[in-house]
């Protein structure tokens, strides 16, 4: 069967990451690996597996319109409101990596199926990817008065888009669990670690519900965790739902399957994931209505 | 002589060791009192910073937007502060509103290796013509030349000054003394001290800073703050001034302001340099944390201590506080040998 042709544009530690796990799909190839910078580790890394590779970044795509169908935008949040119109202008559809939130949010557990119909779709951050989910199935069985959560990475999987974009990553992952998650007052906290050797991804959610029924709590966070293994095998509670101190407390904890950076990266695993998940679905609708 | 600054965290560090219950009443007085004494800014706001009231690291009792503006009105000549760690406030919803309200200088921190993390936020208040001083939280857990190279970056952002923060209480005079002088001598811009005193150091340690060249001196009155407190200020401006340093502080009403609106605050259960705050001292781990170990150890039944100790073996950094529940439960099952 013909694979879906597909550019990324960005080549830190998510367009590297999305290169690997685009290079064994069954419905996606990468047609255009795109940067600034001709010598970036990626870039090198791309060349040696035999892509195209330049750097011209977008340019690239804007000279050769017909290279692709699908653009990943792995840049910053600055570069992503430049990128997204001339994007758009081309037919492309989107898949913006950066926390810009120019088009809708997705997170595939809770709202693929709308997120095919956009040109431009947003993966909200990697706090958003992990937290989200859980929050929205909380949100099914028990009225959340507040719900926060704290994403905790090891620095060495923070690369320089997540460190110059620590503002909007912040301030869009609480959007999401807003919009997405169906929260009406929520709060996200980011936390960079470099202890040695590198902290596995974390995630913290509290809840504040009046009288909890955590029987079923427990119960519809432990679905969407199966859920979400299902395209992130690493996901994992590792506490709770448990109530503490008059919150409801859940820990998850990501770990990668250290396709680009080692497995510690869960935080890398989590956004590549989803938006290879998200690409593929909307490749085979693609290929589906060519038959 | 170098005139020296004192930049006073006393309602800011002092919102860890009253549980965030700050009120506006409190703010309103001990700006009052504090006004025109010749400390350079008084820094008002969530102990974690603005934005930071939070299930992590402890709700607010009053918004950060209501002390601000509080304090504002009671200040006169003295400058209005904020502290912001990125990460848990924002541009959008933290800066924006406190430059609204007048806020003249902002301190903008970070864990001590992630200094690329407040890029955004120095430039902006540059930007904006306001005041900004880098912070470096728990600076004894990196090495003194990552120290320079992270305090370097927070200059070429256009910081008018780095301060240190001991955050854990950790440090020994030596590292003290080696730290301030690297950057002393390799930076162009001014250099602080922000100390805790859980290894009762925290007025050595500055005076040490001091005699390094560090023109900033960032404490509280009565040492009020997280953990067994922070560098009492007019202890220390008392020791300069006896040391002959260019002060130009009202010695006097520091100490009134100390004896009459910060010591009825510190009445039981402010517990100071106990058993548990040495212990976190000991094990290197942020000072704040100590209230949420003290509730995790009494919901799990475990030995606050152990739940410290372990904390410093994983090298939790501020902001971590999630770790202290699923340590403390690991605990109890005995997954974790004390």
């Amino acid at each position: 069967m013909d694979k879906i042709n597909v550019g990324i544009i960005g080549t830190g530690n998510i367009g590297t990451d999305l290169l690997m796990k685009i290079s064994r799909s069954k419905v996606l190839q990468c047609a255009i690996f795109a940067g600034w910078n001709p010598d970036s580790k990626g870039i090198k890394l791309a060349r040696r597996m035999g892509i195209v590779t330049t750097s011209e970044s977008i340019r690239y795509i804007q000279n050769n319109p017909d290279c692709c169908d699908i653009v990943f935008d792995a840049t910053s949040a600055k570069s992503h409101i430049y990128h997204a119109p001339i994007l758009k202008e081309l037919g492309k559809f989107t898949l913006d990596m950066t926390p810009a939130h120019v088009g809708r949010f997705c997170v595939p557990v809770v709202n693929l199926a709308e997120a095919l119909n956009q040109d431009n779709v947003n993966l909200v951050t990697c706090g958003g990817q992990a937290t989200v989910p859980l929050a929205y199935a909380i949100a099914q069985v028990a009225k959340v008065e507040y719900l926060e959560v704290v994403a905790t990475i090891a620095s060495k999987s923070a690369g320089k888009g997540t460190r110059d974009n620590i503002d909007e990553f912040t301030q869009t992952t609480k959007d999401a669990l807003m919009e997405v998650g169906r929260i009406e007052k929520a709060k996200a906290i980011i936390v960079l670690n470099p202890a040695e050797p590198p902290i596995t991804m974390r995630n913290t959610i509290y809840a504040i519900i009046n009288d909890p029924d955590m029987g079923r709590i427990r119960q519809a966070v432990g679905e969407m965790e199966q859920e979400i293994r299902k395209y992130v095998p690493g996901y994992k509670i590792i506490l709770g739902p448990v109530l503490e101190n008059g919150r409801v407390t859940t820990t998850v904890e990501v770990t990668g399957s250290g396709d680009y950076l080692p497995q510690y990266a869960g935080n890398l695993d989590i956004i590549t994931c989803a938006a290879v998940q998200i690409a593929e679905k909307y490749a085979r609708e693609k290929m589906g209505r060519k038959l | 002589m170098r005139k020296i600054k004192f930049i006073d965290a006393t309602l800011r560090d002092g919102s860890h060791a009253l549980k965030h219950q700050i009120s506006r009443n409190i703010v309103d007085e001990y700006c009052r009192g504090m006004d025109g004494s010749g400390v350079e800014a008084i820094i008002v706001g969530h102990g974690n910073g603005l934005g930071a009231s939070s299930l992590q690291v402890g709700l607010s009792l009053e918004k950060d937007e209501d002390l601000l503006k509080t304090a504002r009105e009671a200040l006169g000549s003295t400058k209005l502060g904020a502290y912001l760690i990125p990460g848990f406030g924002t541009i959008k919803d933290d800066i924006d509103p406190a430059l609204e309200l007048g806020v003249d200088l902002f301190k903008i921190g970070c864990h001590c290796t992630e200094a690329d993390t407040t890029r955004q936020h120095i430039e902006y208040v540059k930007f904006m013509d306001k005041t900004a001083y880098g912070i470096l939280m728990m600076y004894h857990l990196a090495s003194t030349e990552q120290i320079l190279e992270e305090a370097k970056k927070m200059q070429s952002y256009g910081a008018d000054g780095v301060i240190l923060m001991d955050s854990a209480g950790a440090s020994t005079p030596e590292l003290v003394r080696k730290t301030i002088y690297r950057l002393v001598e390799a930076l162009d811009i001014e250099i602080g001290f922000h100390a805790h005193n859980n290894l009762g150091l925290a007025v050595a340690n500055t005076y040490i800073a001091i005699q390094e060249g560090a023109e900033i001196v960032d404490g509280t009155l009565r040492g009020l703050g997280a953990g067994a407190g922070n560098c009492p200020i007019e202890a220390v401006a008392a020791l300069l001034q006896k040391e002959q340093y260019d002060l130009c502080l009202n010695l006097y009403q520091l100490f009134d302001v100390s004896k009459e609106i910060v010591a009825p605050l510190m009445s039981p259960p402010y517990s100071g340099l106990d058993d548990i705050s040495i212990v976190s001292g000991m094990s290197g781990v942020f000072s704040a944390f100590k209230v949420h170990v003290m509730n995790a150890s009494r919901e799990f039944k475990v030995d606050p201590r152990d739940i410290f100790m372990e904390l410093g073996r994983q090298k939790v950094v501020a902001g971590q506080e999630d770790k202290i529940v699923e340590i403390a439960e690991r605990l109890q099952k005995g997954e974790i040998r004390r």
